[in-house]
């Protein structure tokens, strides 16, 4: 069979999302970033509200999101997305706002910002990406570590008596009343991908109801931080990563 | 007709700050400024305007929320005291950076480290000098009564917005503790959504209307050719400030062969001294910059040719007086007067040094204080 | 059903992510290059494709187009 007799818009099944721009992604190969950014990009398309959305970007890999996604942005200070969406979303009600973080962002140095913007519930979406690592710095110490992961600043393994354990900030969220959503996924299957979406478009329509944060972390891989190849990250987080943080809803209020 | 109210400075600003169309105050408690944000909870604005008031966790999330309200093209607003302010540094950087408008107000105690919860001017150069990272700018202003905490808030919020910059309101705990009679600002609306558009829509990120392209509020650019494009931009901005903007005020200078130069309460101190001194037959005048960014050298500088010695007066060791210098550029003595840890200047030891000074006796005059003759 | 996919190749960067996600192992690594340096995806038995999206899905640049139809 002739595959150009296939290959036109009617049978068109999965493609790029409008709301992507053509610019190549400045992640390294195999990155849970891109998949993410793809989600997000879907999401705002299939809900069809580009016009309403804005996005804070973070300090680290994710500084760049702006460059990618064709929504209104703020870039942030390190660890400070969830206080711009808080004036953000408290000054504009009517729009879909969300904060996008790495480990160290939310889970470090903006512990502060994240723990009473979910204790005040705000009406926001937190997408909070956990590779265990820095990877825009080159690979140190996150606070989501495994305990004995190596890194560059762990380099005979992060050592919880010296440099505590790893953080399940996820798990801390969900014990404020604020929140109303939390989930933990992945984007390393297909499946996990479509399930990662489904989610996603709950935390954004769950906006909409007013019922509190909606906080979704995605465990994920750091292929250059972790000194992997993209499939052997991917096979290592689930059977390392997913111990400590097992994918799954950890609590729904919407 | 105007409403005149007996009111405290600090109070002057939060009425002012809901009069003129404030859209949001993100703020954290800290003596002696904590009545600004008590103030406008008073007014329970999100049920009377759906002006946004929000007790922030610290400082630090406070101008984070100023910046990412002020991206939405509103008019927003935070108080601290200098403790506070140090932890906002890295925002305002940011802000300014990111060419956003807004107000921070700066109820100045004595420091350093948490230092007092008196008064204090020794934030001078954590203001105009930078404080955070980078070269940037924030127009200062800098009242010097009840009236002025009021007005300022209107003025800072045309300047904020007509350079896209942040200004800060630059006081002490005196000016925003004791109480003056105030005519208040007159009451505009608060601008709707569609206005914020219309004026601001070509970088506030409101949601990306498909007749635009998508507007990013960010302080990044990794290019060293744009960054560098982009600070001599900034710089530009703040030579236009410097020309156009610089204000003072100026108190029987005409023939005064003795200047005083003093900002804010060390000013209204000042200007009890030039009475004092006049009344003595001292002939002494009064520069009072406004504006500390941008400084009013020239006025100082056209004032030379008469004048037989300087005298800066602050509450700090000596910061103002630095700017002083460069106005004067070694053309005539001067002489600085500072109080510190929430001491306050007086007129009676501000004249004594005066006719020191004249006399040629400054190192005798026996004042308390740290008193030193920067140029001979 | 008969699928078939389209790969962006100066776009892609060989992460081989989209090959572990093909239940019928139409995708392999070129051995050419692309503009970048890396070793792209490409259908290398496009016979068997059957347009389940699961390569692009996971692939994290969004350089995969699919293509069903029934026959």
């Amino acid at each position: 069979m002739d595959l150009s007799a296939i290959n036109n818009e009617t049978n068109k099944v999965y493609g790029k999302s409008k709301l992507l721009f053509d610019k190549v992604m400045h992640f390294c190969p195999g990155c849970s970033h891109g998949t993410i950014h793809k989600l997000i990009a879907e999401t705002v398309e299939e809900l069809g509200i580009q016009e309403h959305t804005i996005g804070v970007s973070p300090v680290g890999c994710a500084v760049l999101a702006y460059d990618y996604i064709d929504i209104d942005w703020q870039e942030a200070a390190h660890g400070r997305a969830p206080a711009l969406a808080t004036a953000t979303k408290r000054l504009l009600p009517d729009k879909y706002v969300f904060t996008y973080q790495g480990d160290g962002d939310l889970a470090s140095i903006g512990t502060g910002e994240i723990i009473h913007a979910c204790n005040r519930g705000e009406n926001i979406t937190v997408i909070f990406v956990n590779n265990a690592i820095y990877g825009m710095t080159g690979g140190q110490m996150a606070p989501t570590t495994l305990d004995g992961m190596k890194t560059s600043t762990t380099p005979a393994g992060r050592s919880h008596i010296t440099s505590g354990f790893p953080m399940k900030i996820a798990d801390m969220l969900a014990l404020l009343p604020g929140v109303a959503y939390v989930t933990r996924q992945s984007v390393d299957t297909p499946a996990a991908v479509r399930k990662a979406k489904k989610a996603m478009i709950k935390a954004f329509k769950s906006q909409e109801l007013k019922r509190g944060t909606s906080f979704i972390e995605f465990v994920a891989t750091c292929p250059s931080g972790w000194k992997m190849t993209p499939v052997e990250a991917n096979r290592w987080m689930r059977e390392n990563m997913f111990q400590t943080f097992p994918p799954g809803d950890i609590k729904d209020l919407i | 007709m105007s409403e005149k109210i007996l009111m405290k400075g600090n109070e002057a600003i939060a009425t002012a700050a809901v009069r003129c169309g404030c859209d949001g105050y993100f703020g954290y408690p800290i003596t002696p400024q904590s009545e600004i944000l008590e103030t406008l909870v008073e007014f329970n604005p999100e049920t009377t305007n759906g002006m946004v008031v929000l007790q922030a966790e610290s400082e630090t999330a406070a101008i984070n929320m100023l910046y990412g309200g002020a991206a939405c093209g509103k008019r927003v607003m935070t108080s601290s005291s200098s403790p506070g302010i140090s932890l906002m540094t890295e925002g305002i950087s940011y802000i300014a950076g990111a060419e956003l408008p807004c107000i921070i107000v700066n109820v100045m105690r004595g420091g350093p480290g948490l230092g007092t919860i008196q008064p204090g001017q020794a934030d001078y150069f954590q203001t105009v000098k930078g404080g955070g990272h980078g070269d940037y700018r924030v127009i200062a202003l800098a009242p010097a009564s009840v009236q002025e905490m009021n007005d300022f808030v209107e003025l800072g919020f045309e300047l904020a917005f007509k350079y896209r910059n942040p200004v800060m309101i630059i006081t002490d705990g005196v000016i925003g503790q004791m109480m003056e009679k105030v005519e208040l600002s007159p009451v505009r609306p608060r601008l709707s959504e569609a206005e914020i558009a219309q004026y601001y829509g070509d970088w506030a990120t409101t949601g990306k209307p498909p007749h635009r392209n998508r507007n990013v509020v960010t302080s990044l650019d990794l290019d060293p050719c744009k960054q560098e494009q982009f600070n001599i931009k900034l710089q530009t901005k703040y030579r236009t400030m410097e020309q156009t903007e610089t204000r003072y005020e100026a108190y029987m200078c005409h023939d005064a062969e003795y200047l005083l130069v003093a900002y804010g309460l060390s000013a209204r101190v000042c200007q009890k001294a030039v009475e004092l001194a006049r009344n003595a037959g001292l002939k002494v005048g009064l520069i009072r910059p406004i504006t500390l960014f941008p400084y009013p050298y020239e006025a100082i500088e056209r004032m030379l040719p008469q004048i037989k010695g300087i005298l800066a007066v602050e509450m700090s060791a000596g910061q103002m007086v630095e700017d002083v210098s460069i106005a004067v550029k070694g053309k005539a003595p001067i002489y600085f007067h500072g109080r510190t840890g929430g001491m306050l200047p007086s007129p009676e030891d501000v004249f004594k040094l005066v006719e020191h000074i004249a006399c040629g006796t400054f190192d005798q005059a026996g004042v308390a204080g740290i008193n030193k003759l920067l140029i001979r | 059903m008969r699928g078939s996919i389209d790969v962006s190749i100066d776009l892609c960067k060989g992460c081989a992510v989209c090959i572990a996600a093909c239940p019928t192992g139409v995708i392999a690594l070129s051995s050419a290059v692309n503009g970048k340096g890396y070793n792209y995806a490409a259908a290398v038995n496009p016979d068997k494709c059957t347009g389940c999206t699961n390569c692009a899905i996971v692939c994290p640049d969004a350089v995969i187009t699919v293509y069903r139809t029934k026959v």
